[in-house]
Order: C-alpha cells, then sequence, then structure tokens
C-alpha cells in the first residue's frame, strides 16, 4: 500500500541518497580499494534508514534503545561509514583516512573501533541469525527497538543466511526487518549465473517470511515498505529491493568488474559528474 | 556433592545460577538432553533457545543476544562448536569480542560411544589460537559447576570444554577456583605434571604410582589453557627441572603445546602426553580410548621417568 509522503522529504532523502554516493565512490578512489557497485545499488535504502526510519542519536552510539542496524554485507562499508559520519557520529573528514594503519575505519565495518556500528560484518552471512539474537535481546528486556539487517543477493547463496531465516520464523521475534539488496550481480559475474537465486521471494515465503517487493531506488517505495515492515508482527518480513549494481554511474551500471575495484582518476571524475546535481 | 557426570554439574549448576540471574540465557541445537542444559530449559523456557541442528545459526544468534546485553550460553557438543561455527566464533565472537559464553559438551573422547566423528581431539588448539578467547577446561563435576558463575561474570568470550560423564574427581566442594590461576594439587620436587581436565585425576593416580617409585611428582591442574599461569610453569620449570603434560586432546596445539611455547624462554625436559597425531575409534567407555591411545596413566608414569632419566644425564 503506498502511502503518501511529503514531497519535500523525498526530495531530502534523494539528495542524501545522491551525496552518500558521491561520497563513498570519493572514499574508494581516494583509497584505490573498496566496492563501488554495492555502495551504490544499496545507496537509496541505506539514505531512507539514516536520514528517516532509525530512531538513533549520534552524540549516544551506546544508547540501549537506539534502532539497531547490521550491514550483513559489510563490503559496503563505504556507504555505511558515509551515512555515520553525515549523521554526525564522527567527523567526515575522518572518511580522508580510511584504510590507514592508525584510523578507526577499517575495511569493513568493526563495532569496537568506530561510532554508530552496531555490529562487526564482512564475512558474508551471519546479519540474519545476530539480528535474531538482537531482537530475541530486546523482546526479554522488553525494549521497543527495531533491528534491520541489510543483505546482498549474493550473500543469499550462503546456507548460514537460511540457517537463520528458518529460527526467525520459529522465534517470530517481531521487531526484524531484513532487506536484501537485490542487485544480481556478484564478484565473478551474474548472480542468475553463478548460482541462481530464483524464486527468490518463494524461497523467502517457504521459510515462512511475508515478503514485500520493491524497487529499490524509488523512495516512496522504499519508505513505504519499511513502514509496513514494521507494523507486521506476525511474520518476519523481508524487503526484496530490485536494484542496479552501479546505480547512478553510467558505465558502472550492472557491470561485475564494478563489484570490487576502485576507478581511476579520469573514471572518478566521468562518475562524479554524473552523479552532479541534488546532494553534491 | 557426589562426584556428578561433568555435564549434570554443569547443567545443574548453569539453571541454579539463571535462577538468580535474569540475563542468563541459554542456547542449544537439539542436544539439549545430552548436554543438560535441558535443566535451565525446564525452569526458564523463555530464556532458553532450542535451534535445531544448526551450531553456526546458534552462535550467531548468541552473538546478537550479547549485543543486546544478555549473557548467553550457547551449547553444542565440542566438535561442531570449534569446527561447524568455527568462523561465527572467530569472527562474531571473537574479533568482535562478544560477551558469548560456549559450552562445549562431550569434548575429547568421551562421546565414545559415537567415534571419532564425535570426538574432540583439536578443539584446544583451535580456540587456543583465537585473539581474544579464554579456553577453560574444568578437572571434575564440581569444578564444571563451580566454573559457572565466574563465566557468567568474566567479561568476555569463553571456551568451557566439558566431559560427558563422571571424570575422577580432583576438587573438593567449596574450593575457590580462579580464571587463568594453576593449581598446585600435589607437592614434589622430581619433576613436574601439568594437567587438564579427565587427565588430572590420571595424574594424580600416576604421582601415586610414581612415589610408589621414589619420585615425587609435583602436579599440577591448569584448567585455564588461555590464559596460560605462566609463572606458575616458570616456577615449575624451575623447581623441578622437567615437565610432562597430560590432555585429553592431540599433542598439538593443546596444553602441551602452550607449555612448550612458555618454557622457550627457559627450556627443561618436556614430554606431552595426549593422544597422538592421528584420530581414536569407537570404544566400549572413555577410559579404554584414552587408554588405547597413549593417555593412560601408565603413559604418563612412563613419560616421567624418561624426563627422570633424561635430567640424570
Amino acid at each position: 500500500m503506498m502511502k503518501n509522503f511529503d514531497n519535500e522529504l523525498i526530495t531530502d532523502l534523494k539528495a542524501q541518497a545522491n551525496y552518500l554516493r558521491r561520497q563513498s565512490l570519493t572514499m574508494i578512489y581516494r583509497r584505490q580499494a573498496g566496492h563501488p557497485g554495492g555502495c551504490l545499488s544499496a545507496a537509496d535504502i541505506v539514505a531512507a534508514l539514516y536520514f528517516k526510519v532509525l530512531r538513533i542519536d549520534p552524540k549516544r552510539p551506546d544508547w540501549e534503545d537506539r534502532d539497531r542496524f547490521i550491514l550483513s554485507k559489510g563490503h559496503a562499508s563505504a556507504l555505511l561509514y558515509s551515512a555515520l559520519a553525515r549523521r554526525g557520529y564522527f567527523a567526515e573528514s575522518d572518511l580522508e583516512h580510511w584504510g590507514e594503519l592508525s584510523c578507526q575505519l577499517q575495511g569493513h565495518p568493526d563495532r569496537l573501533k568506530t561510532p554508530g556500528v552496531d555490529m562487526t560484518s564482512g564475512i558474508l552471512g551471519h546479519g540474519i541469525a545476530i539480528g535474531l539474537g538482537l531482537s530475541l535481546g530486546a523482546r526479554l528486556q522488553k525494549r521497543d527497538y527495531h533491528t534491520y539487517v541489510l543483505l546482498g543477493d549474493g550473500e543469499c547463496q550462503g546456507g548460514i543466511v537460511w540457517e537463520g531465516a528458518n529460527a526467525c520464523a520459529k522465534f517470530n521475534p517481531g521487531n526484524l526487518t531484513a532487506i536484501v539488496d537485490y542487485n544480481d550481480v556478484q564478484l565473478d559475474g551474474a548472480v542468475h549465473d553463478i548460482m541462481p537465486m530464483e524464486p527468490f521471494a518463494d524461497k523467502w515465503r517457504s521459510f515462512r517470511w511475508e515478503v514485500i517487493s520493491i524497487d529499490g531506488h524509488d523512495m516512496i517505495q522504499i519508505l513505504s515498505a519499511l513502514e509496513e515492515a514494521v507494523s507486521i508482527t506476525r511474520r518476519p518480513v523481508v524487503i526484496i529491493a530490485r536494484t542496479v549494481k552501479g546505480k547512478g554511474v553510467s558505465f558502472m551500471e550492472n557491470k561485475a568488474q564494478w563489484h570490487g575495484i576502485p576507478p581511476d582518476k579520469e573514471q572518478y571524475s566521468a562518475a562524479m559528474a554524473e552523479l552532479s546535481g541534488e546532494g553534491s | 556433592m557426589a562426584n556428578l557426570a561433568m555435564r549434570e554439574a554443569y547443567g545443574r549448576a548453569l539453571a541454579e545460577y539463571g535462577a538468580v540471574h535474569p540475563k542468563v540465557v541459554a542456547l542449544d541445537v537439539d542436544t539439549a538432553s545430552s548436554t543438560l542444559s535441558s535443566f535451565f530449559e525446564k525452569r526458564f523456557p523463555d530464556r532458553f533457545f532450542n535451534f535445531g541442528i544448526a551450531e553456526p545459526c546458534m552462535i550467531d544468534a548468541a552473538v546478537g543476544l550479547a549485543l543486546a546485553g544478555m549473557v548467553p550460553f550457547a551449547n553444542a557438543f565440542a566438535a561442531l562448536a570449534s569446527l561447524r561455527a568455527l568462523e561465527q566464533v572467530r569472527t562474531c565472537v571473537c574479533y568482535a569480542s562478544t560477551n558469548v559464553k560456549i559450552a562445549s559438551s562431550y569434548a575429547g573422547v568421551s562421546d565414545f560411544k559415537d567415534g571419532p566423528t564425535h570426538h574432540a581431539i583439536s578443539d584446544i588448539a583451535i580456540m587456543r589460537s583465537l585473539p581474544e578467547m579464554t579456553v577453560i577446561v574444568p578437572a571434575d563435576g564440581n569444578e564444571a559447576a563451580t566454573f559457572v558463575p565466574l563465566i557468567a561474570e568474566f567479561d568476555g568470550p569463553v571456551y568451557f570444554r566439558l566431559n560427558r560423564a563422571a571424570t575422577l574427581p580432583v576438587s573438593s566442594s567449596g574450593e575457590a577456583l580462579s580464571i587463568g590461576k594453576g593449581i598446585v594439587r600435589r607437592q614434589g620436587k622430581d619433576l613436574t605434571i601439568v594437567a587438564c581436565g579427565s587427565m588430572t585425576g590420571r595424574s594424580m593416580q600416576a604421582g601415586d604410582a610414581l612415589a610408589s617409585k621414589e619420585v615425587q611428582a609435583r602436579v599440577i591442574e591448569m584448567h585455564t589453557i588461555k590464559p596460560l599461569d605462566v609463572e606458575l610453569i616458570l616456577q615449575a620449570a624451575d623447581d623441578t627441572g622437567a615437565i610432562v603434560t597430560a590432555e585429553e586432546h592431540t599433542v598439538i596445539g593443546g596444553l602441551g603445546s602452550a607449555v612448550a611455547e612458555a618454557l622457550a624462554v627457559r627450556p627443561v625436559p618436556l614430554y606431552r602426553v595426549g593422544i597422538k597425531d592421528t584420530f581414536a575409534r569407537t570404544g566400549p567407555d572413555p577410559e579404554s580410548i584414552m587408554d588405547a591411545y597413549s593417555m593412560g596413566v601408565s603413559d604418563i608414569v612412563n613419560a616421567a621417568i624418561s624426563l627422570i632419566v633424561r635430567k640424570k644425564s
């Protein structure tokens, strides 16, 4: 069910998403390492979460009642760091030192070193089961925070995701939302070639999950889905967000080679030119 | 207290501790009636989570519960906790430094009936190699129970290695234990036996056998393999000049290796008693498997005598 959202909010969130794309690419270009494709595909989802949906307070990263966010696809760390800096968890200038030995920003998210990172990630597959534990803990402690887990589609090839999905259906904590950034591209090629996941939504349904399918670049659909997901408690909910790997940079879109390599100077300039405009 | 099976002593202690500590939760993987986390389950069904046969999922969920401020005891067979769920343990428990307690039951060859697939003879080596991990191996049921509150109140990941059945008792009821502090269980000056788990009781028997041969063996129980009580080992090396280690585990990477590392700065003759670099077999009880796979009392005695000879030469 599509809800009406304030135009100004949508415009702002789109601008934030564009900012996150630019900042992620800048970080990856500067460091000459990172994962541009999966940052660009998930930027709209992360913008919606960090600039509208999550109940968080950057001044109190350890606030016990904050909503939790687990970036299960931890290789999109540049995107998460960009959002955290933009929200004020640390200075945006810290992003310039990403990957340096003394920097608090690790290659993949590290909950002990970086304010705002709720859980360490990087090895794929853990988010659902860890999110389940967090949700069960919230329920036992009668806290009303919500836990969001963002996964990649390639990540769902691993069995631990489905162990977690199965356990979520049994325990149904009612305060957990999974989001899959379904961009159909992974390191070695297209997901549908490397190890097909279709019928993907049916897999989740057969694991007794509620499925909400959306266009992961349509901000109104993203917000609507996130609202609906929180309202559903009879089953765990997964939002399957169809996205474009490398979204927003024409020469990166749907190209596996942009999974994990940085742009050179010329490519970086061209990408930033395409991402100029709102939020830049 | 009677000499309970280690798992039963642990299970009862966990339930008892849980009664006054509402943050303690227990998780299991369809082995609650084996690990005896079932004692906790019966009393606190709301704080007990059975994940079915899915150890990686259980460990990750325990991580989440720890992140939420609970104190999770994740129960499984040692072979699976240390192998199938190892990546979860390494990344999400150790690297992320989450307050997860892994209660690893049926360790060593204590699952004698099920054979080498279910034996855990490499788990100490594996867990000891992980940064942030504390590794504790109680010697008897009494210690298994005593350690429960200590582990629950310890801040950080713990691997708690438990046997299925009763072992030879070595501790007395009400005896204080301290994580990281070894215990001198028998005084002696001629050599030292450093033992953990079920081999502690066997080492005490070896001490008696050696005494009848005019050899006075010191016996140290090293229940905490990591962090190792290096001071106590170096003191023993200085005082007695020779060390035998004894463990229900492969001689590669476990207690013996940890002691060898400690002695590298002050070498003395050392013999590591444990299962050689091989898989054991199914047997009628743990004791006969241990006897058949170089973990018998006579293996300790013979090792000790060989070191006494080396010392004199």
